[in-house]
């Protein structure tokens, strides 16, 4: 067990799934995959979901547990497509076992985790290595392997051997695959596998020592900018791959609007793209960074509100498929230092849920089924994974959602090691209140 | 007389109070300059770090000067020389020396926002020699005290900074500064030169000298740094003297009481003809005594000296 301010995480989980059953009563469920949105009680058993019904479930009152969900709703476990949790090579920031309990506590019953560390995981072996050592965690994990050896952007990464040793995607996020040739390669050879080549879109030259968004505020600060083309050269030549090759491809973290205008003409032309952002990127802007804020500082970086209008139109209106957090943990010696000096990167797992409810949910801009759809739903098609929904048969991961708990972001209750949030202080409406887990409660809040 | 503001970190935002309490008390460290004694004990007992985390002989010399003239001890610490290369951070730097018991620091500093992070670190005050390409308040204010001492007044004043603009934090704070003292001040270089986004300094921005030099009343030249044509920001020394050279016929069409500034070190044939540099119009040297009075007036207002 592993207790915060904001409640409890069961790690390390022993062996097998829970023997009794659990049955949830009287939650709203909302399940956009079977087009629910609705009143039901839910039965979980053997590790699966048994039944979902609008009647009470018979046999309820004998040996199963049962959690009354009055006022909350009940969605299929959330996934988080884009987290970096730095085991192996930096457990100092976060590990695999802190790096899922945050994902528990905030409402994730699956993580893919980037391959940028150290080593990089770039061989079947080191892809093992991290599902073993997510073996007893809260939460899923499903390793992302490297494009590119060393994420060097020269040799190909053993893509076939890492996808039987479970790699669910590969991508070099954190560099773009700088040669075309390379990325073009990269793109035609991972058609033999069912898999999405996710695409980290910077163009390193335009945005040479930069640390902020190029734009106004960045001119007033004295900080070098990285310009939103630098993001939209990269997008538009990964799209111009994906069509003439006919990959698959998924855009990680998109910041601008001119990519959310890319990627959405370059679906209506049937390109196979898919596209993440992240809840700072909706939220905030670069006139965030206020006085050289460092927990302000991630790459991409916070844009205008012009491109954060668009992220959000985008998101609207299905252009932008997912919603993944990006957590990037950081040790405070890589913050507390000079704008220049501070390492690029925001944790978001514990915040994530909380701030989508807020910003999107809450106000309208977005409907909790799609607030679903792309945070649970999306993330497992584009992964190829078996959750997504509650339907019968469905692995009985459950994220159980208190739609209005007030509560305010304090990074001293983090189950994740790291503190570098964007958000501390911030005022949310909303948040995981049980995470379940193969039919047993990882998480619960208070 | 006191500034409202408790350290010097840019002058964006500086109210004009404070600017005229700078360069008025900076006319008379101005006379104490001229004196043979030019020492006065207004801050004596009151340790000054010099903290120049990036190279600089004239910056260093006139606020170790400025100190020294104001009984203050000076203590330098320079990046050559110091623990940086062992590998510690600012904060830690800062923390220890505070733990010397000192009153202020002057800083300098390639990452702009150094000096806000350090008021964050200490209480000593902090005033900014120059962040990355954020803010050199100084310098502007020594660059208004120069101009006001030769032309009288600021206000409706004409300005024409001309050169690297995007690289440089002088302008930055003199347009700042300047619109704030009511001054028309034009920022003028090749489109390279010049940041893509500048409303926020709220003044005009071009890449015609013709236009920029037009009505001035002052001319300042900003140092070009011939390792960018390395990367590809302008073609050749040839071109950039050719199209933004400042040289005796651009001179020969401006008022006859135009001054000519450059906050050095000049090259001499690259932004600035040297017939124009040593011309009776330049007033460059003037600039680097008044910084040491500037300096002195800044050191004292945040030092906690008593005015008169």
């Amino acid at each position: 067990m592993v207790k915060r301010n904001f409640g409890t995480v069961t790690y390390p989980l022993s062996g097998g799934s829970q023997s009794k059953p659990l049955v949830i009563t009287n939650a709203r469920v909302i399940d956009p995959a079977q087009g629910i949105d609705g009143k039901y009680n839910i039965v979980l058993d053997g590790g699966i979901v048994k039944s979902i019904t609008e009647e009470t479930p018979p046999g309820c009152n004998g040996g199963a547990d049962i959690i009354d969900a009055s006022g909350l709703w009940a969605v299929p476990g959330l996934v988080d497509m884009h987290v970096h949790l730095r085991e192996p090579g930096r457990e100092d920031k976060e590990t695999i076992a802190t790096g899922t309990c945050a994902a528990a506590a905030g409402g994730f019953t699956a993580v893919a985790c980037m391959p940028n560390t150290n080593p990089v995981l770039d061989e079947e072996a080191k892809i093992r290595y991290v599902i073993q050592r997510g073996e007893d965690c809260p939460c899923r994990i499903y390793p992302v392997g490297a494009i590119t050896k060393a994420l060097e952007g020269e040799e190909l990464a053993p893509v076939g051997e890492m996808v039987k040793a479970g790699a669910a995607a590969v991508s070099d996020d954190g560099k773009t695959v700088a040669k075309s040739n390379v990325m073009r390669n990269a793109l035609n050879y991972s058609k033999s596998f069912d898999i999405p080549v996710i695409c980290h879109c910077e163009d390193a030259a335009l945005c040479a020592k930069g640390h902020m968004n190029e734009g106004l505020v960045s001119t007033k600060l004295g900080v070098r900018g990285i310009p939103v083309i630098s993001e939209d050269i990269i997008v538009s030549r990964d799209i111009l791959l994906a069509e003439y090759t006919g990959a698959r491809i998924h855009i990680a973290h998109v910041s601008t609007a001119g990519s959310v205008r890319l990627i959405r003409e370059a679906k209506s032309r049937g390109v196979k793209v898919t596209a993440e952002t992240c809840p700072h990127y909706f939220t905030l802007t670069d006139e965030d960074v206020g006085m050289y804020d460092t927990n302000k500082k991630m790459n991409p970086p916070l844009r205008t509100a012009v491109d954060r209008d668009a992220v959000i139109a985008g998101l609207a209106d299905g252009t932008i498929d997912v919603i993944a957090s990006d957590h990037a943990p950081h040790v405070s010696e890589e913050k507390d230092v000079e704008f220049d000096t501070a390492a690029f990167g925001v944790v978001g797992l514990e915040t994530s849920l909380g701030v989508v409810l807020t910003v999107l949910v809450s106000r309208g801009l977005l409907t909790p089924s799609q607030m679903v759809e792309r945070m649970s739903a999306a993330p497992n098609r584009i992964l190829g994974l078996p959750g997504g929904s509650l339907k019968t048969g469905s692995p009985a991961d459950v994220t159980i959602i208190d739609p209005s708990v007030k509560w305010t972001v304090d990074p001293a209750a983090f189950f994740s090691k790291s503190r570098n949030s964007p958000f501390i202080g911030m005022g949310l409406e909303g948040a995981a209140a049980v995470t379940i887990l193969g039919g047993r409660v990882v998480y619960r809040r208070g | 007389m006191k500034l409202q503001a408790r350290h010097l970190l840019g002058l964006e935002g500086m109210s004009g109070g404070d600017i005229n309490l700078i360069l008025d008390t900076a006319d008379s460290f101005y006379g104490v300059l001229q004196r043979d004694v030019k020492v006065v004990p207004t801050l004596r007992g009151k340790t000054i770090v010099n903290l120049f985390y990036e190279n600089s002989t004239r910056t260093r010399i006139s606020f170790e000067l400025a100190e020294k003239r104001l009984s203050a001890s000076p203590l330098n610490f320079s990046a050559s020389t110091s623990s940086i290369h062992k590998g510690e951070g600012l904060r830690d730097t800062i923390r220890n020396i505070e733990a010397m018991k000192i009153d202020m620091v002057v800083v300098r500093h390639s990452c702009a926002g150094a000096p806000y992070f350090l008021t964050q670190c200490t209480d000593a005050v902090i005033i900014n020699a120059g962040d990355g390409l954020h803010e050199h308040p100084t310098q502007a204010l020594l660059d208004m005290m120069t101009i006001r001492q030769k032309l009288g007044r600021l206000e409706g004043l004409k300005v024409a900074i001309i050169g690297d603009i995007f690289h440089s934090r002088v302008a930055r704070s003199n347009a700042w500064g300047m619109k704030t003292m009511g001054m028309d001040v034009i920022l003028c270089g090749p489109p390279t030169f010049l940041p893509q986004h500048h409303d926020c300094l709220g003044v005009p921005v071009t890449d015609n000298i013709d236009e920029a030099l037009e009505g001035a009343d002052v001319v300042m030249l900003l140092r070009v740094q011939l390792e960018r044509q390395s990367s590809a920001v302008f073609p050749s020394v040839h071109e950039y003297r050719d199209r933004y050279g400042f040289d005796i016929d651009r001179l020969s069409k401006l008022k006859k009481d135009v001054i000519i500034m450059h906050p050095g070190p000049i090259n001499r044939g690259v932004e600035l003809a040297s017939n124009v540099a040593d011309s009776e119009h330049s007033v460059i040297l003037d600039q680097v005594t008044n910084g040491v009075a500037v300096r002195m007036a800044v050191l004292y207002l945040l030092g906690g000296g008593e005015n008169g």
